[in-house]
């Protein structure tokens, strides 16, 4: 009884405060609503006509949506690049915004199950994968994994982040008992969901761009640029908009692990470009593709030369510590970061897997209007979730959001669960 | 005591589990089914249910053939690259068999013309050569469609087990099962998975009633689909419908396991190769040289 | 409608002849010995078997020539530098035609005449290599004489129209 009293007055607080906020808050949510409502209608279209209102034919049978999938599997998995310091070597610094982290791989966990979800042809038949009324054929299928690890990710983060809140909530401190093995399990299982993705596509002979072992460390190395551009971003406008302090020795310690990630992953590009262009093999044609095209079909080459570009740039501001203190270029740095593994993996990866296709054509994919507004929704759905999460965590991580004592002592159900400065946010 | 307790709870455990045991029962053995795991009464309701839709939709008698694999069959196919004109009579006879779709168009045959200076290589290969006539000069020709790998790449990485290889050799799709995720097609080194982007058009003056459950019954919008051998004709002891419209007679089919089939004495007296090879699919499909 | 696919490459419509009863398949891996081969009645021009029909009573002339009142439709270029009609064609029987060695043999077994010059073709063909069998992989065949694919007087295919090529893929839909 207590315990429902306590989780109704949670979210009953929890509503009040998402339902709260400045102008510029209610602006950004009407805006992702606007992404959202236009996706869902393209979806719609799309489940009614099918997936041919996207650019993907037999040619080229997957796209957009699995590239998305896959740079938002690299989200979600570089939440862990803040657990391990946080955690293992205690570093006070980061372990405050460890959370959010966590949140994002939430986030983008969910992201990535509606690009899997927007990507098949009969969504209708989803449950055929879910035991004992489908069937799961594991461990045959990689993508049975991938389903597996994914769901299980998902499942820890939102208990230790949730688990987490409530506690602080409560004004009590987690338990160590569940939140450290868990944490120290979400560590095998964050790189665990990116190699497992990566081998998705590794694992095809058919398919000779992929099938090279430097493609899951690569994954790694551009997960753990992306995931912690995008939180780095994140982690300054909290500071600005609400009384959260971040050390700037935290934000200067990942934009330098960043440097160290987006190192390695150029120095894997190279390494994989030496082997296609010097030994020259027929195999060499996709990765042609991609950087040079194949005769007239040049459609992606503009895409390569701005990932490399964005790559080099953002590890150029990235390994300056003078840059990197500097919040302009720490800042540009996050932004060529973000696109720049976006548009290598979105684009990079899959497109150029698939053309020319396994009897040599060449079909030229770029995504649809239908695709463009499907994706925006989907991402938009993940902002909206990460946004909500967060308007409810950052007044409890900083002491504002916790239930009254007194008040639930007296069985008040009408409790007001936070002060109105948490409004404010 | 405890023990006085205890009872409730363990009664409400007890009723909560046993109720969704129930209905996960019930659905599993209620509720569709992957066909590679219905048994052979269910699968005849099932089959005349198919049969009853399809006929509905098409005003024609369809019929849904349930056969199975014959024991001590193991399919194969030859395709004589030195004979092959490229006049695609074949994928459209293939076409007309086995209810693809006209529009989107489906073909699970590709007829390649790739020129005889380079050989058989995939980056000159040409789907959409249109000459006046065939054979053009300087010219051959590689009609691909689905392999039947005995390690087939497909298969495997299905997330729901959709699609299997028979006993008899032939690689099928179940297309109530599928989920269209499109990781074989992905998977497929020989490009020839289709998959359905829109509703299939099959007017039904074209549509062939003598049809296989796992073969060519209509497919839905959204699943994936391919060549079964003519699973309906084959499994009743008769040739592929390409084999039989070839006009030049390059396409051969038989039993692998018999050593007098026209299959065997092309494995062991002509010039054999399959393609990509080094993948090692093991496809059952083996193009040759008579001459 | 597979019948004038046929043709159109130059062979002879009447290769499928008078279709015969779809056999009944059989549903299991048979022997050799249960295999019944067929063969459809040799590809004769209408109306021009039997040959002895006109040539009965006519005087022989062995005299290799241009022929100007019958047959002018009939060019050769099947070794016709070393070859004419009396090669093949039995000038004593003109329903039946002759192997190198003068043994007579019937039109229905012209390919023995053929497998004296192409004894590998002849092999394959017995074997269900070279040519075209139709019906069924376990039981009754329909098996196409040489002369159903190859015109003997000129044996090369003629070239033919494609069906139409696929439809390359569209990025719009309708």
């Amino acid at each position: 009884m207590r315990t429902i009293l306590l989780f109704s007055q949670f979210t009953r607080g929890s509503a009040k405060l998402i339902l709260r906020g400045p102008r510029s808050y209610w602006a950004w949510l009407a805006f992702l609503a606007l992404l959202i409502i236009s996706g869902a209608l393209a979806y719609s279209a799309q489940v009614r006509t099918g997936l041919a209102l996207s650019a993907m034919r037999d040619q080229v049978s997957w796209g957009f949506y699995i590239g998305n999938f896959t740079f938002l599997v690299g989200v979600a998995a570089a939440a862990v690049i803040l657990v391990i310091p946080a955690y293992i070597y205690d570093w006070k610094p980061i372990r405050e915004i460890v959370i959010y982290g966590e949140l994002l791989a939430i986030s983008a966990i969910v992201m990535c199950l509606l690009f899997v979800l927007v990507d098949i042809g009969r969504p209708d038949r989803f449950w055929h994968l879910i035991p004992p009324f489908g069937y799961l054929n594991f461990p045959q299928s990689i993508l049975a994994w991938d389903v597996l690890v994914l769901n299980l990710y998902f499942v820890i983060n939102f208990v230790v982040a949730t688990h987490i809140l409530y506690r602080a909530f409560h004004g009590k401190k987690y338990a160590k008992r569940l939140v450290v093995p868990l944490v120290l399990f979400s560590i095998p299982m964050a790189v665990g969901i990116h190699t497992v993705t990566a081998f998705l596509y590794n694992g095809l002979a058919a398919r000779p761009y992929w099938n090279s072992s430097i493609l899951a460390p690569q994954f790694l190395a551009s997960a753990f640029c992306s995931g912690p551009a995008i939180l780095l971003v994140v982690l300054q406008l909290l500071r600005k908009f609400t009384r959260f302090e971040i050390q700037d020795q935290a934000i200067w310690k990942i934009a330098e692990l960043m440097a160290y990630a987006m190192f390695l992953n150029l120095f894997l590009h190279g390494a994989e470009a030496f082997k296609e262009f010097y030994s020259d093999t027929e195999h060499l044609l996709y990765t042609k593709y991609w950087y040079v095209g194949l005769g007239d079909h040049r459609t992606l080459v503009p895409y390569a030369w701005s990932a490399v570009a964005l790559n080099l740039i953002a590890f150029g501001l990235f390994i300056v510590p003078a840059a990197r203190r500097h919040w302009l270029t720490l800042n540009i740095g996050c932004l060529a970061t973000y696109a720049g593994v976006y548009i290598e993996k979105g684009m990079g990866l899959i497109i150029p897997g698939l053309t020319p296709d396994t009897l040599g054509e060449i079909y030229e994919y770029y995504p649809t209007f239908t695709e463009l507004r499907v994706a925006a929704g989907v991402f938009a759905i993940g902002f909206l979730l990460f946004t909500i999460m967060l308007k409810v965590a950052v007044p409890i991580s900083l002491g504002e959001f916790v239930r009254a004592p007194h008040r639930l002592a007296a069985q008040d159900a009408e409790t007001e669960a936070f002060t109105p400065s948490a409004a404010g946010a | 005591m405890s023990s006085q307790e205890k009872p409730k709870v363990s009664r409400r455990l007890f009723a909560t589990s046993g109720a969704s045991a129930a209905a996960a029962w019930v659905l599993t053995a209620c509720g569709p089914k992957r066909l590679h795991e219905v048994p052979r009464d269910r699968l005849r309701t099932a089959l005349q249910e198919m049969e009853r839709k399809y006929s509905e939709r098409t005003g024609k008698d369809v019929k849904v053939s349930g056969a199975g694999p014959l024991p001590g069959v193991e399919f194969a196919y030859g395709l004589d690259i030195s004979r092959c004109i490229g006049c695609r009579r074949c994928v459209y006879a293939c076409t007309e068999e086995n209810n693809q779709s006209r529009d989107p168009q489906i073909h699970w045959i590709k007829v390649l013309s790739m020129e005889k200076e380079k050989g058989v290589d995939f980056s000159h290969a040409d789907p959409y050569y249109h000459p006046a006539t065939v054979p053009q000069e300087g010219h051959f020709y590689v009609p691909v469609a689905c392999q039947q790998c005995k390690n087939p790449p497909c298969t495997k990485v299905c997330p729901t087990g959709a699609t299997w290889s028979e006993p008899d050799g032939i690689v099928v799709i179940d297309y109530d099962w599928c989920i269209g995720c499109r990781y074989c097609m992905a998977a497929c080194p020989y490009g020839a998975r289709h998959f359905n982007w829109a509703e299939p058009v099959l007017p039904t003056d074209v549509v062939n009633p003598n049809t296989h459950y796992l073969g060519n019954r209509p497919r839905p919008k959204g699943v994936v689909e391919k060549c079964t051998f003519c699973i309906q004709r084959t499994r009743a002891g008769k040739y592929p419908s390409c084999v039989e419209v070839c006009p030049v007679g390059a396409r051969k089919f038989g039993n692998l396991l018999d050593k007098d089939s026209e299959i065997r004495y092309i494995i062991e007296h002509k010039r054999v190769l399959v393609l990509k090879e080094e993948l090692n699919t093991v496809p059952r499909f083996f193009y040759f040289y008579a001459t | 409608m597979r019948l004038m696919n046929l043709a159109a490459i130059g062979i002879v419509a009447a290769a499928l002849g008078p279709a015969a009863a779809p056999p009944e398949p059989q549903h299991t891996a048979p022997k050799r010995s249960e295999e019944r081969l067929e063969v459809p009645p040799p590809p004769f021009s209408e109306g021009i078997f039997p040959c002895t029909s006109c040539h009965e009573g006519m005087p022989v002339n062995r005299t290799r020539r241009v022929l100007t009142e019958m047959h002018t439709d009939i060019v050769l270029k099947h070794d016709q530098e070393h070859r004419w009609c009396l090669d093949c064609h039995d000038a004593a029987n003109r329903d039946r035609l002759h192997l190198a060695s003068g043994a007579p043999v019937s039109f229905e077994e012209s390919y023995l005449l053929c497998g004296q010059c192409h004894g590998e073709k002849l092999r394959d063909w017995r074997a269900g290599v070279h040519g075209k069998r139709t019906g069924n992989w376990n039981g009754a065949k329909r098996y196409l004489l040489c002369a159903h694919c190859h015109n003997p007087h000129q044996p090369r295919f003629r070239a033919v129209a494609p069906k139409p090529a696929p439809v390359p893929p569209s990025r719009t839909f309708r």
